[in-house]
């Protein structure tokens, strides 16, 4: 569009990309967006005896099924419920896209455990970056394997609290917070306020609780709110009122030590000295 | 592909279907939005599909604290069953690469639910209309040749214009250009309209001419049009606002600004 002194913009809209026309693919172009296609599923690898069962027809026998969302939920999981050894590692997920590059490091992961004295619970940690569309893919996947008769979720995911919008202004003092969102079929009292509109939930967390109310699974998000960029203890501990209702199926360590603490939250690195 | 959230699946038989484009200025979601707040519309069930970016959220349609904690999904279907009217609503945006299907899902959802049509909310670019197209009331119509006959008429008596064919090189009258149709910023609306031309679906697209901003205006503009056509209001008192602005539609710009910052 023209401004005011002459000059041409190019206009772009939030609601829409570009129109692309669509164009005629040949073989080579229809061969390489199948393989690009091919190498962004989401695969999930099971330990051997879990492959077997689920070979055999036999879904994962769930009734808790608890997933964790980003570096501080995952870690607040870390500290009060899996520093135990009481834990099996059941599996991972590969995932790659451009963000990823499939690299696995320590910083991103997506793994799977289930206490050895209590095989009905599921614990997820999801630290990797999964694209837009590889969201509902590892939905589908995962949900698949797992019995879903009485089973219940409890999904923990954090957020920045610029992303939160209210009509007061949010001093900084209130953050971090929880909000929760639950699906219809969830009978329990969630342990915070509800999210108010007009917020929204993206990401994992909201393509778990879609596929949880479209198919009737009792579900609840825990969605914290914080300031700071990157893992936090303040952040991790936010979590805690959760700990009454993941407390009922797990054993949870309430008052972790804080060695176990610092090896968990490690301080940010500056990365330049430049502003000191 | 369609789930009920009844316990029993709907009828849609001979239903008038109203569902948005995800457009320039999102105006046809908008307008979806009055529609479904004005006429309490009961959600019956959802669009459960891996082609929207996946969203989630509280009743953007609360109107008390006993509906507001009633979870909402990126694509859902809702009735008036007294109007023989249901409406989709698709809140989140469509994955590039499954644009195709999404369309395919809605054609072959349309034909199966046995709609008697289907209208499409949809908008355009304003900023790249031709001479023609910036005359007259911003708003143009498409229909599929199995809608012509029945609702051409009526159209024509609302003195709306049909969506022009432009041609592909503004200025240039190469003999070999012909003019087509062309729908900057609409989003699916182009696929979706000429799919249904092609499967024989009875659809309808109202097409708005706008800019991106503050598109609230242009979101009543559109559900008057509309309105004018269908019939969904029947309020003799001519108020120039009839419809009811959700809840959802606060802070559309933004938190509260902190006083500090004064």
């Amino acid at each position: 569009m023209a401004t005011f002194f002459g000059e041409v913009l190019s206009v772009y809209s939030r609601a829409v990309e570009e129109d692309e026309e669509e164009v005629d693919e040949n073989e080579e172009d229809a061969e390489i967006r199948r393989e690009l296609e091919e190498k962004r599923e989401v695969n999930l690898h099971w330990s051997p005896e879990v492959s077997e069962s689920l070979k055999s027809g036999n879904k994962l026998l769930c009734s808790e099924f608890i997933l964790a969302v980003g570096h501080n939920a995952a870690r607040f999981l870390s500290v009060y419920a899996l520093t135990s050894e009481n834990w099996d590692a059941l599996g991972r997920a590969s995932v790659w896209n451009e963000r990823s590059g499939g690299v696995a490091s320590e910083e991103s992961t997506c793994a799977f455990y289930r206490p050895k004295d209590n095989p009905a619970v599921l614990i997820c940690q999801v630290t990797c970056y999964l694209s837009e569309d590889q969201l509902f893919q590892w939905t589908e996947k995962v949900f698949d394997c797992l019995q879903l008769r009485q089973l219940n979720v409890t999904v923990l995911s954090e957020s920045s609290v610029s992303e939160f919008k209210t009509a007061d202004y949010l001093s900084s003092s209130s953050a971090p917070f929880l909000r929760s969102l639950h699906s219809a079929a969830f009978s329990g009292k969630p342990v915070c306020k509800s999210l108010e509109q007009p917020n929204i939930v993206t990401g994992l967390q909201a393509a778990v609780l879609n596929h949880c109310e479209v198919h009737r699974i009792p579900s609840v998000v825990y969605q914290c709110y914080s300031d700071v960029i990157g893992p936090d203890s303040v952040t991790m501990e936010t979590f805690k009122p959760t700990l009454t209702k993941l407390g009922k199926s797990i054993k949870l360590d309430p008052s972790p030590s804080t060695d176990i603490l610092r090896k968990i939250v490690r301080t940010t690195n500056i990365q330049s000295n430049l502003y000191i | 592909m369609f789930i009920s959230s009844e316990n029993s699946p709907p009828c849609f038989k001979d239903f008038t279907l109203v569902m948005p484009a995800v457009a320039v200025g999102n105006v046809g979601q908008l307008s979806v939005d009055l529609i479904v707040s004005t006429l309490n519309m009961s959600r019956v069930g959802y669009m459960h599909t891996d082609c929207l970016i996946p969203m989630t959220g509280n009743n953007p349609y609360a109107t008390s604290n006993e509906n507001a904690e009633e979870l909402h999904t990126p694509a859902e279907v809702y009735m008036a069953a007294e109007l023989k009217l249901a409406v989709l609503q698709i809140r989140a945006p469509i994955i590039q690469s499954k644009s195709k299907k999404f369309r395919q899902l809605l054609v072959s959802w349309i034909k199966s639910s046995g709609f008697s049509r289907a209208v499409v909310l949809s908008s355009s670019q304003a900023y790249q209309r031709d001479d023609q197209q910036m005359k007259g009331i911003p708003l143009r119509y498409l229909l599929t040749p199995s809608l012509l006959k029945d609702s051409e008429d009526a159209l024509k008596e609302l003195s709306w214009r049909e969506m022009e064919r432009v041609s592909a090189y503004l200025g240039l009258t190469d003999a070999n250009t012909e003019p087509r149709l062309y729908v900057p910023g609409g989003g699916i609306t182009k696929g979706l309209y000429t799919d249904s031309c092609a499967e024989d679906v009875p659809l309808a697209v109202l097409i708005l001419f706008c800019s991106e901003g503050d598109n609230i205006p242009d979101a009543f503009t559109l559900v008057n049009h509309l309105n004018d056509w269908l019939h969904l209001l029947d309020d003799p008192s001519q108020k120039p606002n009839k419809w009811k602005i959700p809840t959802s539609w606060n802070l559309l710009f933004g938190s509260g600004i902190p006083p500090a910052l004064f």
